[in-house]
């Protein structure tokens, strides 16, 4: 009965809410309010019946926990489906296989000669793919916060622009460049702030990440000023002339070369010596230090390492484009990112691909509801954190068996 | 002389001071190989502090901690980093567990082979010989220790699923794993019930036998620190007030004192 009250009483409060924004409207043709009680009546039943229903469940599941702990079942006994999933090599496989085939076919299916807005959709949504894989080695997997993480994608973008505008040098050879130069950034912001934790290393990377876009935006003669970079040239394929769709293709491919790529090397160092490190400095910094780890050495890597994805694809972002400027790596981006590893649970690669792909095309597409994408959005997000706080995939068990020396390696994600 | 050889843990002078107050002061002590010794006395005595202080975790204020690793010069370690001071050969365990909770019990001892092996982050993306090799070896040592301590059973659950007792042995697991000549366990048994207190005191002996380490312990349990120390130290205070067998401890009336005549002879 409590609850029906309190349900009642978010319904009302919903209702009181929305009379600004969906009851009144002022006409403006014939200088009439109209009232439209029919929105709000129903606004209000909606609120009502999903806090009812919510607060329903809730407590049911808190009755099927209390159940478990009473029986002594441990909580983690229902294997979630990503778990199944890991656990399972041959199963992962086949359904790399499928989704990596899916990939290569799906320019040709979604575009026409005409018409390529999906395939460039897709090329940007890829690009924070990689970004999130990248943030998710420095966050996700090493736990170390990063609020400026935009900042080293700026670096390769500029890095590609600069070296392309003044010394004519090709995208090929500017691609390990960017990678590079962010690499470099990432270890000189690393090295500050390797004794800071939580808040401290929230401020000094935000502080980097905003620092970055103002030196950008001030520097006229050097990095161009607010207007930016224009003219930077498209990835070249032997000197061979491509039109319009054959440009997005290729960057398609190649971002899309660049996520396998991202997630090869980061399903190999998860499970190897130096992700074991890296996690366990994400668990206890004083136990791991205490167990033997090298502190500085296993921060300043996941630094770099993250930075150098950003950088790589901060290049592959300035020859997709033609054009850049500092508004394309602002703070909101940052923020962004980091969303896509919270989202798709810290450390697990596949949830953060999903997440990633998610937050990039959902607003996209949504844009059909146009003025209530945001709010959309805003929704989906809060009811990410209400019922899966942990992200979509949190942190999987890995089962390591013991095997002759030979055929030792691990296997699927 | 032989005796001098023989030592692998020389603390003198010892002395930390946080702000005003002087947590310990001027507290020698030393370990021997092969050696079991004790350090016991009231809650806030220092114990952990001094635990703190020779394994890097605080730079002591004053005082000289020096330990002789086998087929090494003798090094004086103040103030060096934590995790050298474990590459060196002295490991330990910690009050209020430390373990990695979200990562499973095989995983938290993996992580003890870290500094005993060497792969880089290229010999992991391209997968070395090496690499493959010294991952085998991790995993075929992370499951013998669990083995060791009783925990082969829950490699695969995650750390923070585990009672009490069996994170406590863990703890002393993942220690193990980095190899050392010195093992430092700090209340081992807290939390502990009797039966799986004597399960403990069959272990800590057992280790000592198969792994060849020389073992440091702080404990509250009386029972069980004279069962299987060679010699015991007790701090008061911040300050050495006694060292000896246990026997000896027994009947020192500074230390009775100090418990007020009650557990000693429990
Ligand atoms: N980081 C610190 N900063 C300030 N004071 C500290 C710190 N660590 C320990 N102390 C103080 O030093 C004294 C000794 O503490 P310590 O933890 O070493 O005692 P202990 O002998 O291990 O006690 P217990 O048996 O309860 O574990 C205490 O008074 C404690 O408050
Ligand atoms: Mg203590």
């Amino acid at each position: 009965m409590t609850h029906f009250k309190r349900s009642l009483v978010i319904g009302l409060w919903f209702m009181f809410l929305a009379l600004p924004l969906m009851v009144v409207r002022v006409n403006t043709l014939n200088h009439e309010i109209e009232w439209r009680w029919a929105n709000m009546l129903w606004l209000g039943f909606c609120a009502f019946a999903l806090a009812w229903f919510w607060r329903a469940s809730t407590e049911r599941r808190a009755a099927r926990q209390a159940l478990g702990v009473a029986a002594g079942r441990p909580l983690l006994a229902k294997l979630s489906w990503a778990q199944r999933l890991s656990d399972d090599p041959a199963l992962s496989r086949r359904l790399l296989l499928i989704v990596a085939a899916a990939a290569l076919i799906f320019p040709w299916v979604v575009s026409t000669s005409q018409n390529f807005y999906h395939v460039n959709i897709m090329v940007s949504a890829l690009i924070f793919v990689v970004l999130g894989l990248g943030l998710n080695i420095t966050v996700g997997l090493a736990g170390l916060l990063d609020l400026g993480y935009i900042a080293f994608f700026a670096v390769g973008a500029y890095t590609y622009a600069l070296l392309a505008r003044n010394f004519d040098l090709g995208f090929w050879t500017c691609l390990p460049l960017g990678g590079i130069m962010a690499m470099f950034f990432g270890i000189v912001l690393g090295f500050p702030i390797l004794r800071l934790r939580g808040d401290y290393l929230a401020i000094v990377t935000l502080g980097f990440g905003s620092i970055t876009k103002i030196v950008l935006e001030n520097s006229e003669e050097l990095f161009g000023g607010a207007a930016g970079i224009a003219g930077i040239p498209r990835p070249d394929l032997f000197g061979l002339v491509l039109d319009g769709r054959e440009k997005s293709l290729y960057s398609y491919y190649i971002v899309l070369a660049l996520v396998a790529l991202t997630i090869f090397v980061t399903n190999r160092l998860k499970n190897s010596r130096i992700g074991w490190a890296w996690m366990a400095l994400r668990e206890d910094e004083i136990a791991c230090v205490a167990m033997g780890v090298d502190m500085a050495r296993t921060k300043l890597s996941a630094y770099a390492l993250g930075a150098f994805w950003a950088g790589l694809v901060g290049v592959i972002f300035a020859a997709h484009n033609n054009f850049i400027n500092p508004d394309s790596f602002t703070f909101m981006d940052s923020a962004m990112i980091l969303s896509m590893v919270v989202l798709g649970g810290m450390g697990s690669i596949l949830g953060v691909i999903i997440a990633a792909l998610a937050l990039k095309l959902l607003p996209e597409y949504l844009r059909a509801v146009a003025e209530y994408r945001m709010l959309v959005f805003g929704a989906v997000m809060v009811l990410m954190m209400i019922f899966r706080p942990q992200g979509l995939i949190s942190n999987l068990r890995r089962k390591y068996e013991r095997a002759p020396a030979d055929e030792s390696d691990g296997h699927g994600k | 002389m032989v005796m001098e050889s023989n030592k692998l843990l020389e603390v003198t002078g010892l002395t930390m001071d946080f702000g005003g107050l002087r947590a310990i002061d001027q507290v020698d002590f030393s370990i021997s190989a092969g050696e079991i010794v004790a350090l016991i006395g009231p809650n806030g005595a220092g114990k952990t502090t001094v635990f703190n202080c020779i394994t890097g975790i605080y730079e002591p204020t004053a005082g000289d901690v020096v330990i002789h690793a086998p087929g090494l010069a003798p090094r004086r370690i103040n103030g060096m980093r934590a995790n050298r001071i474990t590459s060196l050969g002295m490991a330990r365990t910690f009050q209020n567990i430390r373990l990695f909770p979200a990562m499973t019990v095989l995983e938290n001892i993996m992580i003890g082979r870290h500094c005993r092996t060497s792969t880089t982050i290229l010999d992991a993306i391209l997968r070395t010989r090496k690499s493959v090799r010294e991952r085998h070896e991790t995993i075929e040592e992370s499951y013998r220790l669990l083995a060791k301590v009783g925990l082969a059973e829950v490699a695969n659950e995650f750390s923070a699923n585990l009672a009490y007792g069996a994170q406590r042995r863990l703890e002393i697991a993942r220690a193990l794993a980095t190899a050392p000549f010195l093992l430092l366990l700090d209340e081992p048994a807290a939390g502990m019930n009797p039966q799986e207190t004597r399960e403990l005191d069959e272990l800590i002996v057992r280790i000592r036998a198969d792994e060849q380490v020389a073992i440091l312990l702080i404990e509250h349990d009386m029972k069980l620190v004279m069962n299987i120390s060679d010699r015991i130290y007790v701090m008061e205070y911040g300050k050495g007030i006694a060292q000896g067998t246990p026997r000896e401890i027994k009947e020192n009336p500074r230390v009775i004192e100090a418990y007020l005549g009650e557990e000693v002879h429990a």
